[in-house]
């Protein structure tokens, strides 16, 4: 079982991060969201200092919602996809490897960017920390939603904005508890733990609903 | 088993052709008595004046949101489980009445809030959530409107609303996390309602109607869409059997 989940692994990340790949775009595209953000609300060192963590939050979301619809769809073009489906492996487990090598190659990035992008919004180190960790287990959760939005619109031709739309209500309680946790550890009025166990709580509970749902959708959308 | 009996669209359109007519009856004696209680015989608030009759309409139509997703979530489960044939008509047709009665808590509560809180919008645990359900009721909307094979629709939104479900909960727990100026529940809540009888007897009457309003209109909008999927059945097979030799020629494939 190891070893085609292994090689399905290493076809993920070579073909990520290769020519026509869109690993670093999704990066570049961070950075231009965080950049944005002062020319919105003004270059008050103080205010972006606050409004910070959120801010690097919603540029990961946007940032990861702009690479998932190629997630199934480029697949399913070159017929990789109907491989996948009679390969009698199992679909779930299919999905989370992808899900996973997807993560390493868009998700990782942004986590590995934050700490620099943070410096831009005035962060103090503490801050810098917190939010680089909360965004290292919650970007996992953001792909793994985001996979379920990308196999039910894998058969659209234009299904980017409707994934978006579809996936952003899902993706709030992740966004609740990376901003409140990375607030947490700034100026408490909670614990850092509580909201940053139960974020990791919402990783672990959309690494079981994700490849489930999406793996379903997968196999109505081929028959 | 009942349920299976009406699989059939024709009985299940006979059935519908009997019951409707009562049903419309109920619901029209149920509004009329509801609204009388509503504006004559229900007190004004102390605080609030007669502002507190937006209640009558509010808390129903949010009541109603959640039940409409409700059902969806379980004719979802018979289009994934049971195949139930019938069950993602149900699903297709509960979703705009559904996002409706959102939109109708949703305005009601933000003219409610004017005058009460001094502000139409206030970012509070239960509007918010409110607000996420809102935008979900139209993405499963605009998922449907996306494809073109019902059938395959259908399974897809299944799938999406049955995710949706499992996610309302956590959503409203993560958004209750920064609670604000909302007053907390007082009629779902332990140790019975903390609102006078006067009061709770037209809200009840109220919640009647808008239930029985969802069923006819839940009901009607079955009916169309059956009579609408007939409709397109028959048109395929007219314009495959009008010019066979064309359409083969430019029959689209199949996705």
């Amino acid at each position: 079982m190891t070893g085609w989940a292994l090689s399905l692994f290493r076809r993920e990340i070579s073909l990520a991060v290769r020519v026509g790949g869109s690993a670093m775009v999704g990066v570049l595209f961070f950075l231009a969201v965080v950049t944005v953000i002062p020319f919105g609300v003004g270059p008050d060192l103080n205010l972006l200092a606050r409004i910070g963590p959120a801010v690097l939050w919603i540029g990961a979301l946007l940032a990861t919602l702009l690479g998932l619809d190629r997630l199934f769809q480029a697949d399913r073009e070159d017929g990789a996809l109907d491989l996948f489906l009679m390969s009698g492996r199992s679909l779930e487990l299919l999905v989370l490897i992808k899900c996973l090598a997807h993560w390493m190659a868009t998700g990782l990035p942004l986590v590995i960017a934050a700490p620099v992008l943070a410096i831009f919004l005035n962060l103090e180190p503490v801050a810098i920390g917190a939010v680089t960790l909360t965004l290292l287990v919650g970007t996992p959760a953001l792909t793994l939603i985001g996979a379920v939005g990308a196999s039910l619109t894998v058969s659209l031709r234009r299904g980017g904005l409707l994934l978006a739309v579809l996936v952003i209500p899902l993706a709030i309680p992740v966004l609740i508890f990376g901003v409140s946790s990375a607030d947490a550890a700034i100026h408490d009025p909670v614990p850092f733990m509580t909201p940053f166990l139960i974020l990791c709580a919402l990783t672990l509970i959309t690494a079981v609903i994700g490849p489930l749902a999406s793996a379903a959708a997968l196999r109505f959308s081929s028959d | 088993m009942a349920i299976w009996d009406y699989a059939n669209p024709t009985r299940f359109l006979r059935l519908v052709q009997i019951i409707l007519p009562w049903l419309i009856g109920l619901c029209v004696i149920a509004f009329a008595a509801g609204l009388y209680m509503t504006f004559f015989t229900a007190p004004d608030d102390y605080q609030q004046g007669a502002t507190v009759k937006i209640m009558y309409i509010h808390v129903p139509a949010a009541w109603l949101a959640m039940m409409c997703y409700s059902i969806m979530a379980i004719s979802s489960l018979g289009t994934l489980v049971w195949k139930h044939p019938l069950a993602d008509v149900s699903a297709k047709a509960a979703a705009p009445i559904g996002a409706a009665f959102t939109f109708m808590s949703l305005v009601t509560g933000s003219l409610w809030g004017k005058p009460m809180w001094g502000t139409y919008w206030v970012w509070d645990a239960r509007l918010t959530s409110v607000l996420v359900l809102f935008i979900m009721y139209l993405g499963l909307i605009a998922l449907w409107r996306t494809m073109e094979d019902p059938i395959k629709a259908g399974k897809a939104a299944a799938i999406l609303t049955l995710v949706g479900a499992l996610n309302l909960p956590i959503i409203k727990f993560s958004v209750e996390w920064w609670n604000t100026l909302h007053q907390p529940a007082s009629v779902m809540r332990m140790g019975g309602p903390t609102i006078a009888t006067s009061m709770l007897i037209p809200l009840f009457v109220m919640a009647i109607a808008f239930t029985l309003l969802f069923f006819v209109l839940h009901l009607m909008a079955m009916r169309n869409e059956i009579l609408r999927r007939r409709v397109r059945a028959m048109r395929l097979k007219a314009a495959a059997t009008a010019r066979p030799a064309t359409v083969t020629a430019t029959a689209q494939p199949a996705e």
